[in-house]
């Protein structure tokens, strides 16, 4: 496709980052399609997350590129960034919401920000995203008084208040309940297919991306070690993906830390 | 050889720790510093919204004003106690008036009214801000390209500067009240002579425009380092724990520092 839109919202290049000692990406190279769900999968402490926080220009990498929409976002203004971002959604895994604000108010955050939008017109662009999550009559709720998944519900309301192009997802099923989880699934497919939006999923809940996602990139020690679709990966030969996948306690990933011979550790005691 | 080799290995591995405490001091200072240019820098956003700075203005003064009236009232009333006994001596119970005016306006009602800030205002401040970062609310604020300095941190700077003055006036006003009633009231020192005396011997700009100055300066450091710990939590439970007990010594040690230094300055020959 040669047209000026590329195909890829965000492309990552030879990224590299550290946080001081510990390496935790060594050259990712990433492409993200527009108008999908993109999943990245790999196991805790692995830097999901962190990724999510470069692709928003809050942490800076060591080198390499991150083009959000042509745009390399770690050589962006502060000016720049803060437009770019009015276009990104993101979902915290807590959800982020703002405790001294009510259900509604915290929707409407972003609207009363960067739009001077009449009244009635924030109510009912806030009553219609509130409606999309399920949880217009909780709008005079606050924070406390929901449970996990409404507020994930009421923060992925507010993620997309402004129409964003992208919205990331930081661990979206980790904690809930099978039927939340059924619910924040829907809601991730149907976001993304009605509103026309990329979706990026972080995530190490095999059953539910495989499940949703168009495309899954695999990641561990720090590169990209598997990316395809879900059906691809499944058939993956690489041994540290089938034990991912299966959830096999032992493998490519040991279940012993790093250790001497049993006999002898406990002869020398 | 050995030991001598040992004692001196120690003696390097102390070193080194001062040497990297130093350090981590210093940059923590200078992070404080730029931190600081950066909340004025945020000023002109926060004028533009006086409801944010009211709403600040009421938690961080409003909500302090009990504790300082009543404190303020017993402050002045031990004052008149105590400087009785001892003018009474010299026959001098008619300059109680002045005495117990000066002593507030001058140092205890600047000082003390820093010291119970920090205990009411600032500690809430650091553990409000600490808690914002800990559950994302600050890191969600930024990924919705609103900038948290401004948003969050700036309206309560200036609501603490605004209120300090105000609360050490009042400090200083009930403490007046309380030495009336106990010199007066109880003890028997002429009205007439305690008003016109204190009328006679406080001046309006050496004590009355100095008290104002040192609490408008104990103000802005008192809200500076109750917002910076804040900001400069760990996100944990236990760096949220840190931050305000370290609000409340360093301020403490802060304003009873400067306190000195501006007696000096102020009040010398």
């Amino acid at each position: 496709m040669a047209t000026q839109r590329p195909s890829y919202l965000v492309q990552i290049r030879d990224l590299r980052f550290a946080r001081g000692e510990r390496v935790i990406f060594d050259g990712v190279d990433l492409d993200i399609p527009r108008g999908r769900i993109t999943a990245i999968m790999g196991p805790s402490g692995v830097g999901k997350t962190t990724l999510l926080h470069l692709m928003g220009g809050r942490l800076r990498p060591d080198a390499g590129k991150i083009l959000v929409d042509g745009q390399d976002v770690p050589s962006l203004s502060r000016a720049a960034l803060y437009r770019l971002r009015r276009r990104m959604g993101m979902l915290f895994q807590t959800g982020a919401l703002f405790t001294d604000l009510d259900v509604f108010e915290n929707v409407a955050f972003p609207l009363r920000e960067h739009t001077r939008l009449p009244e009635p017109m924030v109510r009912d662009l806030v009553l219609l995203k509130l409606e999309a999550v399920g949880l217009r009559g909780a709008r005079n709720l606050m924070p406390s008084e929901l449970s996990g998944g409404m507020a994930r519900r009421v923060a992925l309301a507010r993620a997309v208040a402004l129409d964003p192009m992208m919205i990331m997802y930081d661990e979206p099923f980790t904690g809930q309940d099978p039927i939340t989880v059924g619910v924040i699934m829907r809601l991730i497919r149907r976001l993304n297919d009605a509103q026309g939006l990329t979706s990026v999923v972080v995530s190490h809940d095999v059953e539910e991306v495989t499940a949703i996602a168009d495309l899954i990139y695999m990641i561990s020690g720090g590169k990209v070690v598997e990316a395809g679709s879900p059906q691809t990966l499944q058939r993956s030969a690489s041994p540290w993906v089938r034990q991912f996948i299966s959830g096999a306690p032992d493998g490519p990933v040991p279940f012993h830390y790093p250790a001497p011979d049993l006999a002898r550790d406990l002869l020398e005691g | 050889m050995r030991p001598l080799r040992d004692f001196v290995n120690a003696g390097l591995d102390r070193l080194q720790r001062m040497g990297r405490a130093a350090l981590a001091m210093f940059q923590r200072l200078g992070r404080g510093h730029l931190f600081l240019l950066q909340v004025l820098a945020g000023m002109p956003a926060v004028l533009r919204r006086p409801g944010q700075i009211v709403a600040q203005l009421r938690f961080v003064g409003a909500h302090s004003a009990l504790i300082i009236l009543v404190s303020g009232l017993n402050v002045g009333m031990v004052l008149a106690l105590q400087g009785y006994y001892s003018l009474v001596d010299f026959g001098a119970e008619e300059s109680l008036g002045p005495m117990v005016a000066l002593g507030l306006l001058r140092e205890l009602g600047p000082v003390v009214t820093a010291l119970l800030f920090a205990g009411r205002a600032g500690s809430g401040l650091a553990a409000e801000i600490g808690l914002m970062k800990t559950t994302e609310q600050l890191a969600g604020m930024e990924m919705m390209a609103v900038d948290p300095v401004e948003r969050v941190i700036a309206p309560r700077f200036l609501a603490g500067v605004l209120s300090m003055p105000l609360l050490a006036a009042m400090f200083s006003l009930a403490g007046v009240v309380g030495g009336y009633f106990v010199g007066v009231g109880l003890l028997g020192v002429d009205g007439g002579v305690f008003w016109s005396q204190m009328q006679a011997k406080v001046d309006f700009h050496g004590d009355l425009v100095n008290g104002l100055v040192k609490s408008l300066v104990f103000g802005v450091v008192a809200t500076w380092i109750a917002v910076f710990e804040g900001y400069d939590a760990a996100p944990t439970t236990e760096g949220v724990g840190r931050a305000t007990t370290r609000t409340v010594v360093h301020t403490s040690f802060a304003v009873l520092g400067l306190d000195f230094v501006l007696t000096a300055l102020m009040f010398g020959e």
